[in-house]
C-alpha cells in the first residue's frame, strides 16, 4: 500500500518555474544535484569493499533539497545539519577529498577521522556541525544564530532537520527562543516520511509539520522538496527573511531511495511497499531538472557527458586521495579533548 | 528568617576573614568577577532563568541587566536542553555564554547538550572549534529543597572528556575561578553551594585567575591528609581546627578548586608524610569525587597508605526534603571529626 503520494506538481511545473531563472543558475542548480546523486552512487558502489568504515546515510533522492536550498546562501552564512550529512556539506561548497578521507578513517579527513560520515564538518565553507543525535544540531544552530544577533551581524543559519527532529523537545524548544529573540535562522525540514523504518503516521498525528511551526508564530512554508526551484525560490524567500526580520521554517516533502543507513533499497524488508518507492522515484528530483534542462535547449548529450565526466574524475581523484592518504597515530587519540587557545575565531 | 538563611548568616558572622585586604561576601566576589569580564569582553554574555530578577541568583547577577544592558542580560525561557545547546551554538561562533541555573538539579535536563554536544565538538571537528561556555549552579541543600532541588551531580559530569568542574569554596576562589572559567576555551560547569553565598573573604580587585587543575593547602598538619571541596570542605576545616585545639590532631586540608582536572599530585604529596586519606564531598560518595580521589590513590599511591582509605560523601539514597531526615543524611563538622579521630586512633 502507498502511504505517502508524491504532492508536488511534477515536471510540467519545474519547467515553468525554470522559464524564470537564468541559463547559467539552472546549470549550476542542475550540476550541484548531480554531483551529489553520483558522489553518493559511488560510495555506495564501494561501500560493501569495507574500506569507508563509517555509517552512511545516504541522500538519493533528496538532492533537490541541499541544492535547491544552499543556493540561496550567501558563502558566509552558516549550516547545521543532523547525521544525513552528505549532500548539505557538499551543497555547501564541502570538500569531497576531505569528506572521502574521512569515510575512509584516515588523519586529513574533515573532521580528523573523530566524526565519520554522520559528522562532516568544515568551518571554511561554513559547515558549523551535525549531530547524530536527533534534533541535537538544531539548538547549535539557534545558538549560531544568537552570536549573529549580539554581534549585529547579517550572517544566516540554516539547520537542516528530519521529521523525526519535530518529535523531539528541543525542536520546539529552540524555535519558541529563536522567535522570541527573532534570530537569523531558517530551519529546513526534511520530510522524507520514515525515521529509519517508522512511518511518520506511527509517530505523528496527521498535522502538517509547517503547520505546527507556525503555530508557534513561525513564517512557515510547505515545499516540493523535489523540486529544486521551488526549493530554491522558497529559499530566497526565507533566507531575505531571516536576514531580516527572524525566523523561518520550510517543510520539503522529500522521499528516501535508499534504506536509513547503508547502501541499497531496504523495502523489501516490509516497513515501506515498493510500489510506494518506485512512485517517487517517477519523480527524480534529478531527471526531473534535466528534461527541463534539455527541453530548454541548455543541455544536451555532449555538454551532460562533459559534465558526468568532470565529476567522475573528480570523484576518481578523490577516492585516490582518500585510498592513499595516512591514518591517524596513536599520539592523535586524546589531541583535542580541550582546546588550549583561542581557536574559536571564524570567518 | 528560615532555619537554614540563619545558619548559613552565623557562620558568615562567626567566620573572620583570613589575612588583610579588602573583605567582601561571596555573591559580592562573584558579580566582581562578572562586572570585570562584562566590560572587559564584548563576547561575554548572562543569562538563565531569572538573572534580572528580584532574586538575581542569590545576588549575583541582581543589577546586571540595569548595567550592561537586556541584549547581554537576560531572562530565558526555561527550556534548559535547548539553552544549553543554544549557549553551546554560540559559543562555537565567537561568543562566551555564561549560563547560570539556581540549581544544578536543573543541569540533568540538559545532558544531551553537555556530554552529547558541548564536551565533544572540540574533539570532534579535530580541533577547529572550541566551546567557550560557563555553565553555574549552586547546590540547593536545606530548606526542605529535597530530592530535586539539593541535588550535587558533579560526581555524574565527572567521567565527561571534554568538561571542566569548578567547585570553589571561598570567596577569593569563587572571583579567580569565575574569571578562569569565562576566559577558559571550554565548556566549564561551575557547582556552587547556597551554603557559601554570605561567606566573607579578603578579595583582590581587578582581574586574578586561579589555575584550574591545581589544588590548595588549607591547612598543614601531621596526621592525616583530607581532600575536598566547596562546603563539605568548609565543614572538614572546622572538624580539623576543633580537634587540633582539644586533641592535638592536625591535617594537611587540600581543597582541590577543581575536580576536573584534578590535582594528583597534591594529593599524593601530601600522603608521602601523612599516609592516611580522608576524602570529603557534598556529593554522593559512590561513583562520584570521593571514589574517584581513592581509586586514584589506590591505583597510583598504594605504597604511601598506612591505612584504609576512607570517604564521606552522601549515603546511596536521595536527598530527603524533610528537616529531621535531612539532619541524618549530610555530613557534619561532628561527623568528620568522629570519622578523623577514628583515623588518627587506628580504628
Amino acid at each position: 500500500m502507498i502511504k505517502y503520494q508524491y504532492r508536488g506538481k511534477g515536471p510540467e511545473h519545474l519547467l515553468a518555474l525554470a522559464r524564470n531563472h537564468e541559463r547559467a543558475q539552472l546549470l549550476a542548480l542542475f550540476f550541484t544535484m548531480l554531483r551529489i546523486r553520483m558522489i553518493e552512487e559511488a560510495v555506495e558502489s564501494r561501500y560493501h569493499e569495507d574500506q569507508m568504515k563509517t555509517p552512511i546515510h545516504l541522500a538519493i533522492g533528496q538532492e533537490a533539497v541541499s541544492a535547491g536550498y544552499s543556493a540561496a546562501l550567501e558563502p558566509s552564512d552558516y549550516v547545521f545539519c543532523g547525521h544525513r550529512t552528505h549532500a548539505c556539506y557538499l551543497a555547501k561548497g564541502g570538500d569531497l577529498k576531505a569528506m572521502f578521507s574521512e569515510f575512509f578513517c584516515r588523519a586529513n579527513g574533515c573532521a580528523g577521522s573523530r566524526g565519520g560520515s554522520m559528522h562532516l564538518l568544515d568551518k571554511s565553507v561554513g559547515m558549523m556541525g551535525s549531530s547524530a543525535i536527533v534534533a541535537g544540531a538544531i539548538p547549535l544552530a539557534t545558538g549560531s544564530a544568537l552570536s549573529s544577533y549580539l554581534k549585529d551581524e547579517k550572517r544566516v543559519t540554516t539547520v537542516f532537520l528530519g521529521d523525526a527532529a519535530v518529535e523531539e523537545g528541543v525542536m520546539w524548544e529552540s524555535l519558541n527562543f529563536a522567535l522570541l529573540k527573532k534570530l537569523p535562522i531558517v530551519y529546513v525540514c526534511e520530510n522524507n516520511y520514515y525515521s529509519v523504518c517508522s512511518p511518520i503516521e506511527y509517530r505523528q498525528p496527521p498535522v502538517e509539520i509547517c503547520k505546527k511551526a507556525e503555530g508557534f508564530g513561525a513564517l512557515s512554508f510547505s515545499v516540493d522538496g523535489n523540486n529544486v526551484l521551488e526549493m530554491y525560490e522558497i529559499a530566497q524567500r526565507a533566507v531575505a527573511h531571516a536576514r531580516e526580520k527572524g525566523p523561518v521554517f520550510i517543510e520539503a516533502h522529500t522521499y528516501r531511495w535508499r534504506g536509513h543507513h547503508g547502501s541499497g533499497d531496504d523495502s523489501h524488508t516490509g516497513y515501506r511497499d515498493v510500489q510506494e518507492l518506485a512512485l517517487w522515484q517517477s519523480q527524480d528530483p534529478v531527471l526531473m531538472m534535466k528534461q527541463v534542462m534539455y527541453s530548454l535547449g541548455y543541455l544536451d548529450e555532449a555538454s551532460e557527458r562533459v559534465m558526468r565526466e568532470k565529476i567522475e574524475l573528480e570523484i576518481d581523484a578523490a577516492f585516490e586521495h582518500a585510498i592513499h592518504s595516512a591514518n591517524p597515530v596513536k599520539e592523535d587519540l586524546c589531541k583535542f579533548v580541550y582546546s588550549e587557545g583561542d581557536t574559536h575565531v571564524v570567518g | 528568617m528560615l532555619w537554614d538563611e540563619k545558619l548559613v548568616e552565623e557562620n558568615a558572622k562567626t567566620k573572620n576573614p583570613l589575612g588583610e585586604g579588602r573583605v567582601i561576601t561571596y555573591t559580592q566576589a562573584l558579580q566582581e568577577a562578572l562586572v570585570l569580564k562584562l566590560k572587559q569582553d564584548s563576547r561575554v554574555f548572562l543569562l538563565g532563568q531569572g538573572v534580572d530578577d528580584p532574586g538575581g541568583m542569590f545576588g549575583v547577577t541582581r543589577g546586571l541587566k540595569e548595567m550592561f544592558g537586556a541584549k547581554r542580560v537576560f531572562d530565558t525561557p526555561v527550556s534548559e536542553e535547548g539553552m544549553t545547546g543554544i549557549c553551546t551554538g554560540a559559543a562555537m561562533t565567537g561568543m562566551r555564554p555564561v549560563y547560570f541555573h539556581n540549581r544544578p538539579d536543573f543541569l540533568l535536563l540538559a545532558f544531551n547538550q553537555l556530554v552529547n554536544h558541548a564536551s565533544k565538538i572540540h574533539y570532534m571537528d579535530a580541533g577547529k572549534t572550541s566551546v567557550p561556555l560557563v555553565i553555574w549552579s549552586a547546590i540547593g541543600r536545606g530548606w526542605g529543597s529535597g530530592p530535586q532541588h539539593s541535588q550535587a551531580i558533579q560526581g555524574l559530569l565527572l567521567s565527561v572528556p571534554g568538561l571542566k568542574i569548578v567547585m570553589p569554596s571561598t570567596p577569593y576562589d569563587a572571583k579567580g575561578l569565575l574569571l578562569g572559567a569565562i576566559e577558559d576555551n571550554n565548556p566549564v560547569i561551575i557547582i556552587e553551594h547556597r551554603w557559601l553565598m554570605k561567606q566573607q573573604g579578603v578579595v583582590p580587585e581587578g582581574i586574578y585567575t586561579i589555575p584550574f587543575g591545581k589544588g590548595v593547602y588549607r591547612r598543614r598538619g601531621e596526621h592525616l591528609t583530607i581532600v575536598g571541596t566547596s562546603q563539605t570542605l568548609q565543614l572538614a576545616l572546622a572538624a580539623i581546627d576543633q580537634l587540633k585545639a582539644e586533641e592535638g590532631i592536625t591535617a594537611d586540608v587540600i581543597d582541590l578548586r577543581t575536580v576536573k582536572p584534578l590535582d594528583e599530585a597534591i594529593i599524593f604529596e601530601s600522603l608521602a608524610k601523612t599516609g592516611k586519606l580522608l576524602v570529603v564531598d557534598t556529593g554522593w560518595a559512590m561513583g562520584g569525587v570521593c571514589a574517584e580521589v581513592g581509586c586514584l590513590v589506590a591505583e597510583k599511591a598504594f605504597h604511601l597508605l598506612k591505612a584504609p582509605i576512607r570517604r564521606i560523601g552522601l549515603p546511596d539514597a536521595p536527598s530527603p526534603a524533610g528537616y529531621t531526615l535531612e539532619q541524618f543524611y549530610y555530613p557534619t563538622d561532628v561527623t568528620i571529626a568522629q570519622t578523623i579521630k577514628e583515623m588518627v586512633r587506628g580504628k
